[in-house]
């Protein structure tokens, strides 16, 4: 996080660039800050960070950190992690080999009586319409990254007031187990 | 049993076999001082923070048991962090109790408070704010185990006001599970795969060097090395940090590599085609540049820290493991190189024609400051300890000195601190009080830290230091001379102000002076008669006098610079 990059939307079109890394850690105060302060100290850039519990038990949680695979040797990230007494297991998912997924959501102005084109656009990416009012309205998508990245090209031909996506999550595609 | 949180912490001590505590009471750790006087543990009353870490740190290094120091919160944590860091850069175990404004309090800019979790967060092993009485054991516990174990390093405990002030039942874990640290897993067995293929590299080469460093020491691997090195006949060069692991008295040890190493250590790294690197991690001070180092050389790289394999430079064959455990796995006959005569002759040729030299001294002086530090370990008794703090006279003392034993070097490398080796000399001799402690120092780092000596008299703790008193903060002077055109900016400090003999006497100490050598010999003499108070000796030095041989930051170690006395033989 040197150069902190809050997200890069063409992470997804280059895989050769970033690492999925999924770790599980203790679920005490402070343990966000020991990663990204690792991060930040050793010059791992991150391009997203997801936390929220994970499956076990209250006790654990799980961090989804995209990391830019050329700040620094993946060995080196993991070696570095894995010394964090707070970290309990690393698994490093090659991008091919895992599920991700992330949520956009976007604030779009458009007048009650022009939507139809809005609205061909949510039906053909699959985003839904969660909120609406007079003058604008909020579009949910849940998918690939490069689904994001599509719907906010698409987006591009409006005005957008507010867009935010959450940062991917991951999981080993099934039958690719593998810990790093 | 209901008992306070302060005696549940004192009584955690104590379970962990602690003897001396360094530090410095306040406010928020007030509650932890009152137990203490029920307590087996020796106080040691510091007088500035900074002071209690590097005693814990002094200590830890001469004994080989984790150092203690508690602080109050606020300034008195702050004070102790640059010991932490020089700590964590060194892989020493020490054990750093820190008082917390009350749990209600924290987050409000309370008196004295300060987040000292979070300002060491990147300078421990770990470090633990603790949030419920009951959890003190546990905390203290898993600090000593995280300490000690696995590669070492300073863990900081954080104590709030009101929990030492509750009450909670006593228990203390006597399982690894009761410690819960799920994520912590210190050592793996090393791979036997992994053993072989670095036998089979040793069995390969022609030059190979014994690279060893401070995890050597750490591991206690010093009878295991020499059983190695005298039956496979495989030159040993000591870093800095593990000076002392291979006697230096020894004719297969070279000396230390490096910016100011010897130069057939130097130049038998650069030259190898092997280095079988022993709890090294290729510091730059070490390598030069980078990409200049061993050009030749395979590398096998031991550290049981696995972050440190192929970080600086890519090994051919990495061991997770502690450096015992592999050479006593070596200790087989099938894990000999070939035949090394032609590699002995070389370095041999490097020996005699560029052996560490100075300027012979003149008996008027003033005086040479490697000339005092040989006089000194020549009228030392066997197994003495040496401290220093970091400059000039580090590097000479780390070079004059004959180390012959494990854990009596103690200096400041990763962290480079001034103001190290008086309060590491006294916790090294509040550890090893049977061992004559010497700090060899220098007038700049002196000033730095000096009023420990108060706490030495305080204490009888009777170390001897060596101020060679150049009157310059003599490192950056000499780069200031060969790199800055002899721009000397902000260097000079005066050889009388302040006058040390007074000062000294002013803390409670005997304070001599030597300005040529008969005075120098008078004063050795009179410091090693004196076993009660500490003796300080304000040796007045060349202040010319440079360190060599020297590889210039970020050049390449093949630009090694000798001596000038011996440079017409290059």
């Amino acid at each position: 996080m040197n150069t902190p990059e809050p997200f890069l939307g063409d992470v997804a079109h280059s895989p050769v660039r970033h690492h999925i890394l999924s770790v599980m850690v203790e679920n005490k105060s402070g343990v966000l800050a020991r990663v990204a302060g690792l991060f930040a100290r050793r010059g791992f850039n991150i391009f997203s960070l997801a936390v929220a519990p994970a499956e076990t038990s209250a006790r654990f949680s799980r961090i989804t950190i995209v990391v830019d695979a050329e700040s620094a040797p993946l060995e080196q990230v993991v070696g570095q992690l894995s010394k964090l007494v707070n970290v309990v297991s690393i698994s490093d998912l090659a991008p091919k080999d895992a599920i991700e997924r992330e949520l956009m959501l976007a604030t779009i102005r458009t007048n009650v009586d022009d939507r139809t084109g809005l609205l061909d656009v949510v039906g053909s990416s699959g985003a839904a319409i969660v909120d609406v009012d007079s003058h604008s309205v909020t579009l949910m998508l849940a998918g690939t990254p490069a689904a994001c990245d599509a719907l906010e090209r698409e987006l591009d031909n409006y005005e957008t007031l507010e867009l935010h996506r959450t940062g991917r999550v991951a999981l080993p595609r099934l039958g690719k187990r593998a810990s790093a | 049993m209901k008992i306070t949180g302060a005696q549940a912490l004192i009584k955690s001590l104590e379970h962990e076999g602690v003897e001396v505590i360094f530090g410095l009471p306040g406010g928020a750790i007030l509650p932890v001082y009152d137990p203490l006087l029920d307590s087996t543990i020796r106080h040691v009353l510091v007088r500035h923070e900074q002071g209690a870490g590097h005693m814990a740190e002094g200590y830890a290094l001469a004994t080989g048991r984790p150092g203690v120091a508690m602080v109050t919160s606020g300034p008195g944590a702050t004070n102790i962090v640059t010991a932490i860091s020089n700590a964590h850069m060194d892989s020493t175990p020490i054990v750093i109790i820190t008082g917390q404004v009350a749990s209600a309090a924290i987050g409000t800019d309370a008196f004295q408070e300060c987040d000292i979790t979070g300002i060491t967060m990147g300078i421990t092993k770990h470090n633990f704010l603790v949030r419920d009485v009951q959890d003190i054991p546990r905390a203290v516990a898993a600090a000593f185990h995280i300490a000690t174990t696995g590669r070492p390093g300073p863990v900081l405990v954080d104590l709030p006001k009101d929990l030492a002030q509750s009450m909670m039942e006593w228990w203390y874990p006597s399982t690894l599970e009761e410690l819960d640290l799920p994520g912590y897993q210190p050592t793996v067995a090393a791979a036997p795969s992994l053993i072989e293929a670095a036998e089979a590299l040793i069995r390969d080469s022609h030059r190979p060097v014994l690279y060893t460093g401070g995890g050597a020491l750490k591991s206690e691997a010093w009878d295991e090395l020499l059983a190695f090195a005298e039956r496979t006949q495989i030159p040993v060069v000591t870093t800095l940090m593990a000076r002392g692991v291979f006697p230096d008295s020894h004719p297969l040890n070279l000396g230390m590599p490096g910016m100011h190493g010897v130069y057939a250590a130097v130049t038998a790294l650069q030259r190898a085609d092997l280095l079988i690197t022993l709890g090294a991690r290729f510091d730059d001070r070490v390598t030069g540049k980078v990409s200049a180092f061993a050009p030749d050389a395979k590398v096998i790289h031991v550290d049981i820290d696995s972050a440190e394999h192929h970080k600086v430079r890519r090994a051919d064959v990495a061991i997770r493991s502690d450096v015992r455990t592999v050479l006593r796995a070596w200790e087989s006959d099938r894990v000999t190189p070939a035949n090394l005569d032609d590699w002995w002759s070389q370095i041999n040729e490097w020996r005699e024609r560029y052996p560490l030299v100075y300027d012979p001294p003149t008996e008027e002086g003033p005086l040479r400051p490697q000339a005092v530090i040989e006089a000194i370990a020549q009228s030392s008794p066997e197994g003495t300890i040496v401290t220093s703090g970091v400059g000039q006279h580090q590097m000479w003392a780390s070079q004059f000195w004959p180390f012959e034993e494990p854990r009596t070097w103690i200096n400041s490398g990763g962290a480079g601190t001034m103001g190290f080796g008086v309060p590491a000399a006294i916790g090294a001799k509040a550890g090893r009080p049977d061992r004559t402690v010497w700090c060899i120092d220098g007038d700049g780092c002196f000033q730095m830290t000096a009023q420990e000596l108060v706490t030495a008299r305080a204490e009888g703790i009777p170390i001897k230091v060596a101020i060679l008193n150049n009157a310059y903060l003599g490192m950056v002077r000499q780069w200031q001379e060969m790199f800055y055109e002899e721009r000397y900016s902000e260097v000079y400090l005066s050889p009388d102000l302040p006058d040390y003999v007074k000062w000294a006497e002013a803390m409670g100490c005997v304070g001599l002076r030597a300005t040529n050598l008969a005075e120098m010999r008078a004063a050795i003499d009179k410091a090693n008669s004196i076993h009660d108070v500490p003796v300080v000796i304000d040796f007045r030095t060349d202040s010319s006098e440079k360190v060599f041989p020297m590889v210039a930051a970020g050049a390449s170690n093949d630009d090694i610079m000798v001596h000038p006395l011996q440079r017409s033989a290059q």
